[in-house]
């Protein structure tokens, strides 16, 4: 019976579905994460969808006047006000279904952005949109720096990472914070979906993106992109780095459905240590085997955390 | 009269710079920015589709026997369906 699953799973990539809705010819570095991330969760919306983006790499590389890589409909917006420009589109759509004037389809509005525009700077606009209940998906697209302008550290940078503003020397260790906990922040405000996803997983991102699409309301998916250029790493080694972030529970693949949190990959008993992440990463070339070791204890709470809302969360509905 | 590439002057451009053509990215072939091309044997190929699912250009392509091919007119070469091809179907050779 386990065979079957197996092979099940091996050949799960003949029913994705064959349409590109984000065409060759785009201008992303090679190996790029993000442009494959982009590419799966247009696969997973399906044509019924209109686009707002942030700026940031996925707005430069695709957009290139007088080409356009999108076979949705699609508008970039300031780096702020993505989730703010969503969900006026949103209620746009519902207010002409209402009038007549459109048909009565199922269009969904998704808002997306690199880290810097979800976790720093449009920050304020995510969670009013959340908190409103607008009838969208956010997905955060997050290479943990702002990769576009030339790898400045944001605000899901990770501890110890050399980036352009916080670089590693004699007198510094490079980044000196740690990620913020974006997905956390959101279960927050209530959202009814909430889920991390990886590209190097790419059918359980597309699940998570039809979920989300199904849920009525606000959902919000934070999806961990391998740049190679920013992470100083080598172009091929993108999707083992992606799924080497889950399997030393550094960026763990959760659904939180209603406040249920569930783990939506299996993890290993024990996780792998996180040098075999580091290690790969010339942005973290310098770290010594102490501040491995700092790295390593933060990546372990992290995910008793985790785990421990895993274990004993409950869904709101049951309550 | 041929199809202009892009506007030649300010009247030609779409106000709020709009483009009415989707996919038009298409006609710019990003092949020339390679210096590895993959090779796919199909005398290994399983037909798993993970080159495919994988690629970041979207530029592997089913053929009519279920065996996959890159368009070597976008493939960027960055490697990456080497890597995950555990059957080791694709190889990569200098262009």
């Amino acid at each position: 019976m386990k065979g079957i699953v197996e092979n099940f799973d091996l050949y799960a990539p003949k029913l994705v579905d064959k349409e590109e809705y984000f065409s060759s010819g785009h201008r992303a570095c090679q190996g790029c994460g993000e442009a494959l991330a982009v590419r799966l969760m247009c696969k997973g919306l399906g044509k019924d969808t209109v686009i707002t983006n942030a700026t940031g790499c996925m707005e430069v590389i695709s957009s290139l006047y007088p080409t356009t890589a999108w076979k949705l409909p699609w508008i970039h917006v300031a780096f702020p006000n993505s989730a703010a420009v969503g969900a006026g589109v949103e209620s746009a759509l519902k207010v002409l279904r209402r009038k007549g004037k459109i048909a009565d389809r199922d269009v969904k509005t998704v808002s997306i952005g690199g880290d810097g525009g979800s976790v720093d700077i449009g920050f304020q606009a995510i969670s009013g949109s959340m908190e409103r209940g607008h009838n969208m998906i956010y997905v955060c697209f997050d290479n943990e720096a702002y990769m576009n302008t030339g790898i400045q550290r944001s605000g899901a940078t990770p501890f110890g990472a050399s980036t352009t503003t916080a670089p590693a020397g004699a007198a510094s260790v490079g980044n000196k914070t740690w990620k913020k906990n974006m997905p956390e922040i959101m279960v927050a405000h209530n959202v009814p979906y909430v889920a991390t996803a990886c590209h190097s997983y790419p059918i359980d991102f597309i699940n998570k993106v039809k979920k989300a699409r199904s849920v009525k309301g606000p959902a919000y998916i934070h999806c961990l992109a391998v740049c190679p250029t920013g992470w100083r790493s080598s172009s091929d080694t993108c999707i083992k780095l992606g799924r080497l972030a889950v399997e030393t529970g550094f960026f763990p693949l959760y659904e939180v459905e209603n406040g249920k949190y569930r783990l939506t990959i299996e993890m290993p008993k024990k996780l792998r240590p996180v040098e075999d992440y580091l290690k790969l990463q010339g942005r973290f070339r310098h770290l010594t085997p102490d501040q491995m070791k700092q790295f390593q204890e933060r990546v372990t709470l992290e995910y008793k955390k985790l785990m421990n809302k895993v274990k004993y969360s409950k869904s709101w509905l049951e309550m | 009269m041929a199809e202009k590439k892009w506007p030649e002057t300010w009247q030609e451009i779409n106000p709020g710079l709009m483009v009415f053509k989707p996919a038009s990215a298409r006609s710019y072939l990003t092949g020339g920015w390679r210096a590895q091309k993959p090779i796919l044997d199909n005398t290994k190929c399983i037909k798993c589709g993970v080159c495919y699912l994988f690629c970041p250009e979207g530029c592997i392509t089913e053929d009519a026997e279920g065996y996959f091919m890159a368009d070597l007119n976008y493939c960027k070469g960055c490697g990456i369906c080497y890597h995950e091809c555990w059957p080791r179907a694709i190889k990569m050779v200098e262009d």
